[in-house]
């Protein structure tokens, strides 16, 4: 079949391109419904990942958060119709011990390989996991749900028992959904949530306390911290989390920087802090976020709660408005796809 | 039910020295008229698609589904008619002795040679039949269109802003498509090349669905040059 890819081919420029799919008994044939977009995509569409980047990965199909409905399966399995969610990690091979998004070999959907704003997504059929309850426009959410599960799982295998106060470095769609996670995961837990902004830590119901950077009260100490703040703001809030950070405590990193990070490593010896490097998610990831959005009716709606907005996209003019929009956005913006 | 039916008539003869007709050429891995069937498999929506072409092509027709579709169990070969409407008229007839005839059917009919449609475009087809009873795809026209009457001297040149590019799918509820056609004289037959144009010529409103400028009808060399120049293979990288 003849699919439709609507790539980026320069900074702010969507071409489609014509693509020759096979039809292969492997594969599963997806209609994308929803698609929501992620800062990572953005650094793309706006050009911010540098020229020699954009070369060697441009053009491409931008997306990785997406769900669908199965237009074709040639084995028979899936049922036509039936909503999925698709992985955009993509391993190719298998490892007892390095998780799969770890793996060097893995591919990554909007990464080196076309994202999922296409026509028809044709993708491996284990990189597909069926949902029930939750709706397409809360469930295009999983994939952002499944990177805080990856951190959840690294960090519960790593970081010591004491857990009274975990702090949430960040305001934005990562820390929301890392604070979501931790306060349903540790109940007992204080989660306490830092942030720049004090209208988007208003949507932090759940959180037991949040605060400002710049007013955090100066005996407050966290016994392990999530960092989901990333790009020019991670040197600062890593450093902030050093800080208020117990001794012996555990800070998960999960945001991205396109520059190296300087931090205050004096400390980090002297208090024997543990560092964790997190990235992407899995297979199991997926799983867990489907079954944790299923069970809980309240996380289907507080993470309703952070669509900011949604753009129904019948054409590329669409696509650059819900790109353009989602700068502005305090949250996600998710693409209905009627293209 | 919603069906389908690819017109597969064309005889090729705009092709230069082909020797099939165009919708049997290769585009990339396949030939045209595969992808274009492929399409409209996908969808669920769809419940069967009827390929019409000329009797003598029948054959090759059915070896190539054969060997390229694996799920062709609603894929039916049924044979053309003289010219464009009575080619959907076999499709009709067809559909209404095999299956039978309800009023809300519809009948999306789409040219073999326009592979680079659409999920868009057959889904808001299909709505819009069912909805309407009568749809055309029409892309803004970009050229300015000119009227001339003896070939020779213009004799009027319409407003750019109201003119549109007829493309395809064109889709109807099959009673009414079928009705209209019955009631047509053999005069009126003749002149008309577009079943739209029998909706239109009898009073009866057609919608409109936007179609897409790469949509393109497959129906000279050149044609097929740039569509196999703007057709990619799956790079694995």
């Amino acid at each position: 079949m003849i699919n439709q890819s609507y790539r980026l081919v320069a900074p702010k420029q969507i071409r489609t391109e014509f693509i020759d799919e096979e039809i292969t008994a492997d594969c599963l044939f997806i209609r994308p419904t929803y698609l929501s977009i992620c800062a990572a995509d953005q650094r793309y569409y706006t050009g911010s990942r540098g020229k020699e980047v954009m070369d060697k990965k441009l053009p491409m199909a931008l997306i990785h958060e997406a769900v669908g409905t199965v237009l074709y399966d040639p084995s028979g399995e899936y049922e036509k119709g039936c909503n999925v969610v698709m992985i955009p990690n993509t391993p190719h091979e298998y490892s007892s011990v390095i998780k799969e998004n770890y793996l060097t070999s893995s591919r990554f959907r909007a990464s080196g390989m076309d994202g999922f704003m296409q026509s028809v997504v044709k993708i491996k059929k284990n990189r597909v996991l069926p949902f029930y309850k939750a709706s397409p426009n809360i469930a295009v959410l999983l994939e952002l749900l499944s990177v805080a599960m990856n951190a959840l799982e690294h960090f519960d295998k790593y970081s010591h028992l004491q857990k009274q106060i975990i702090g949430v470095w960040g305001d934005g769609n990562v820390g929301f959904v890392t604070s979501l996670v931790l306060k349903k995961t540790f109940p007992n837990a204080e989660i306490v949530v830092f942030g720049t902004t004090e209208q988007k830590l208003n949507y932090f119901s759940f959180a037991d306390q949040t605060y400002l950077v710049n007013h955090i009260p100066p005996d407050l100490r966290v016994d392990h911290a999530f960092e989901c703040v990333g790009g020019s703001g991670s040197e600062k809030a890593i450093n902030q989390i050093i800080d208020y950070i117990n001794p012996m405590g555990s800070i998960a990193l999960m945001g991205v920087s396109e520059n190296n990070v300087a931090i205050n490593t004096r400390m980090v010896l002297e208090k024997g802090l543990t560092l964790l490097g997190n990235s992407r998610s899995g297979l199991e990831d997926f799983e867990r976020s489907i079954a944790f959005i299923e069970e809980n009716e309240d996380v289907r709606n507080y993470l309703h709660s952070i669509i900011s907005e949604e753009v129904t996209v019948r054409s590329i003019a669409d696509m650059h408005k819900a790109f353009e929009n989602d700068l502005r956005n305090e949250f996600k913006t998710v693409m209905k796809w009627e293209i | 039910m919603t069906y389908v039916e690819i017109l597969a008539g064309g005889k090729g003869t705009r092709m230069g020295n082909t020797e099939m007709p165009k919708q049997f050429l290769g585009l990339g891995t396949k030939p045209i008229f595969i992808h274009t069937i492929e399409q409209f498999l996908l969808l669920k929506e769809v419940d069967k698609i009827i390929l019409c072409c000329s009797k003598e092509w029948i054959s090759h027709a059915e070896d190539v589904i054969e060997k390229y579709i694996a799920n062709k169990e609603n894929v039916f070969v049924v044979e053309g008619g003289k010219d464009r409407n009575e080619t959907i008229m076999n499709g009709c007839r067809y559909i209404e002795k095999h299956f039978g005839l309800n009023d809300e059917d519809i009948i999306v009919t789409h040219d073999a040679v326009r592979p680079f449609i659409t999920q868009r475009i057959i889904l808001e087809n299909i709505e819009a039949a069912k909805k309407y009873g009568a749809v055309d795809t029409v892309i803004p026209a970009t050229d300015t269109i000119i009227e001339s009457k003896d070939a020779k001297i213009i004799s009027n040149v319409p407003l750019r802003s109201q003119m549109y590019q007829g493309q395809t799918p064109q889709s109807f509820k099959i009673k009414d498509l079928m009705e209209i056609y019955i009631s047509l004289t053999e005069e009126e037959k003749k002149i008309l090349t577009d079943a739209c144009k029998m909706f239109v010529i009898k009073g009866k409103n057609v919608h409109i669905v936007e179609g897409e400028v790469y949509n393109i009808k497959i129906t000279t060399l050149y044609d097929l040059k740039i569509a196999n120049a703007i057709l990619k293979e799956r790079e694995n990288k």
